[in-house]
């Protein structure tokens, strides 16, 4: 085991990627020469070259189009856009092309492509930088969506991203890049969701940054004599639904941590679910513990109150009598 | 013409004469898109054909004289109104037919309609119906040929709206700062849907645009398909050969409405008729006709050989079968996708 950093286990499975498979190539802006914004990919274009590592003009719409093209091309591209809100001056691409170009072309046309992008709030970047849109991705048909809220699945989902025949988006939490830790084993596994602690009392489910923020909180009912049981979603779209509906039947409550907005969220459609198929299980209604709907503000005390706290799950969790 | 432009208008009105079997062999491929499409409206007013259907005709020879220079292995991605490309290209009629029927015979299974027609075997990349969202398509197919050192073109047709578009500027400057071997065709028949190109755009000359990110580009008649054929050939030899984007600069005009849906209440009947006297097809068949290279009855020879191929496109399309409902969710993902988790 090594002691690493999240951003560090991202660097080493793109650098496996690059060597296990020529086809590989990554691009995006400022990956190169001034190494990414969040400093991923530092020190990989000196190691493989300006061809497979590709800064490109700030033009989402064109680099992640790109993308697909050479996908369609018979390439294995890695685009990097820098965040999430970024992603939207390409969300043409995503929706229109990526996700609809196998169906439309009834079958004729897969497109293997991987994006990278950062999410999430807690840096203070305010309005522009900051917002979870991720479930937005994750309602659209045809693209696989995956959160890595661990340095194992850092290490670990990119390899089986890159191997996907359909187009993979990889959301990194910007507060992660900075967790460090012992690199366990990597599974490989891009399909299930985890237990991240077992407990009895109460399902948490949170993804990305938020399962941090449900450990935490686990940790805090914990001394209050309340056993809580963790599950990481990993994949956003398809949902895992089995894992934490059977874990919401056998605790009886539910409570969902998403830094995304309520409404319309991810959290949301994972509620649906559960009162869907665990309904007369529940001893309590399942609570949501979600970003306040504003646009992010700038201002640490607001910012702060803005995003979910562990204090929040932990206050939501005791409200449903746990 | 101004100091930025490489290219300049390209000669039409080539000599034909020694060229002559292969200038009907442009002929009958012209109207072959041209008897094909008459016949879908019949189709259309018979509800046989649904949803949007936008037709090509007046602008034959834009798709001819492009395809006819392209090689087998070069790569095409076209727009929502590309029955003329798919065709030229050497798609199959009647999987077209049966496309635009919604059948599972169709090139893309009924899934996609008139608008996304895709064949791989002809490396047809769509049938895009996003203006200028198949740029940067095709700036991705070329880069992939680019890494792979493919002496390959991808030709990228997108009309004068796409160039409002930022995805227009965009893929221009990324093909043109990264030297990708695409052929950017941008057939301009002077309306964006309704709206004419004076009214939608500060600067008219298409290729000047083109030209500002260091792109060769080059205005041609598009009314003049052996001109089309002569630029395109000239111009996709020198992508493939290292020359970086090129852009062609189309120059046509749509008889038709833009849809099935539109009245056509923006345009001047009477430039209607102008241009119908420069039709791509009565053109080239009066010249052959006059340098006594095509008699009346050769060219009746033509039509009823192209209307026998379009029926028997109808025949097969109507003959065709429903894709079974149990398909629906086929291909949402690729069926050699990893895991089983439901959507």
């Amino acid at each position: 085991m090594t002691e690493l950093s999240y951003r560090d286990a991202m660097r080493e499975a793109l650098r496996e990627a690059l060597n296990r498979d020529e086809r590989v190539f990554l691009m995006g802006e400022d990956i190169g020469r001034y190494g990414g914004c969040f400093a991923v990919t530092l020190g990989l274009l000196e190691e493989f070259g300006p061809d497979r590592i590709r800064d490109t003009p700030l033009s989402e719409s064109a680099f992640v189009g790109a993308g697909i093209g050479a996908a369609l091309g018979g390439m294995l591209p890695i685009v990097e856009v820098m965040t999430v809100n970024f992603s939207l001056l390409a969300l043409d691409q995503i929706v229109n092309n990526a996700a609809a170009l196998l169906y439309m072309s009834g079958g004729q046309f897969n497109v293997p492509l991987v994006i990278r992008m950062s999410t999430g709030g807690g840096r203070q970047v305010a309005a522009q930088h900051s917002h979870s849109l991720e479930g937005w991705y994750a309602h659209v048909p045809g693209i696989r969506v995956l959160a890595p809220a661990t340095l194992e699945d850092a290490r670990g989902m990119l390899w089986p991203a890159v191997e996907d025949p359909d187009p993979v988006l990889i959301f990194e939490h910007a507060s992660l890049y900075n967790m460090r830790g012992d690199l366990a084993d990597t599974t490989g596994d891009i399909t299930s969701a985890a237990v991240r602690r077992f407990g009895d009392d109460v399902t948490i489910i949170a993804y990305g940054g938020t399962v941090r923020t449900a450990i935490e909180a686990a940790g805090t009912l914990a001394e209050g004599g309340i056993s809580s049981e963790v599950i990481d979603l990993r994949s956003l779209r398809p949902l895992d639904t089995a894992t934490f509906v059977s874990s919401a039947v056998r605790t009886h409550r539910a409570v969902v941590v998403d830094e995304g907005w309520c409404t319309g969220s991810l959290a949301a459609e994972v509620c649906s679910r559960i009162a869907e198929e665990a309904f007369y299980d529940l001893d309590a209604p399942v609570r949501r513990v979600c970003s306040a709907e504003v646009p992010m503000p700038y201002a640490k005390h607001l910012e702060d109150a803005a995003l979910p706290q562990p204090a929040d799950v932990v206050e939501a969790v005791r409200a449903l009598g746990a | 013409m101004t100091e930025l432009r490489s290219g300049g208008i390209r000669p039409s009105g080539i000599e034909i004469d020694g060229t002559h079997e292969h200038a009907i062999h442009l002929l009958r491929q012209m109207l072959r898109i041209r008897r094909f499409e008459e016949r879908t409206v019949q189709l259309y007013s018979e509800m046989r054909i649904r949803g949007f259907l936008h037709l090509d005709i007046g602008e034959e020879a834009c798709a001819v004289g492009v395809m006819e220079s392209l090689r087998p292995e070069d790569a095409v991605v076209s727009t929502y109104r590309e029955h003329g490309h798919a065709l030229a290209r050497g798609m199959s009629m009647r999987a077209v037919m049966a496309e635009l029927e919604g059948k599972v015979e169709g090139c893309s299974r009924g899934r996609g309609g008139s608008m996304h027609l895709f064949d791989a075997p002809t490396r047809f990349y769509g049938g895009n119906a996003i203006v200028g969202g198949g740029l940067p398509l095709a700036v991705g197919l070329a880069l992939a040929d680019h890494l792979a050192k493919r002496p390959v073109v991808t030709v990228c047709f997108f009309g004068d709206g796409a160039v409002a578009e930022g995805e227009f500027h965009e893929s221009m400057n990324l093909a043109a700062v990264w030297g990708l071997p695409v052929l950017f065709c941008c057939e301009n028949n002077l309306y964006a849907m309704g709206t004419a190109l004076d009214r939608y755009e500060s600067e008219t000359d298409l290729s000047l645009k083109a030209a500002s990110y260091r792109v060769p580009a080059w205005e041609v008649d598009g009314m003049d398909v052996i001109a089309v054929e002569e630029a395109t050939r000239a111009a996709a030899e020198s992508v493939r050969g290292g020359g970086g984007p090129h852009f062609l600069e189309l120059r046509t005009y749509r008889f038709r409405a833009h849809s099935m849906y539109d009245p056509d209440r923006y345009r001047d009947k009477n430039e209607i008729e102008r241009w119908k006297q420069r039709d791509p097809i009565g053109s080239l068949s009066n010249r052959l006709g006059a340098d006594g290279h095509l008699s009346e009855e050769d060219l009746d020879g033509i039509e009823s050989e192209i209307q026998a191929e379009v029926e028997d496109a109808v025949t097969f399309a109507e003959a065709g079968s429903l894709e079974p409902l149990s398909d629906l969710y086929r291909f949402v993902m690729s069926e050699s996708a990893t895991g089983g988790a439901t959507p």
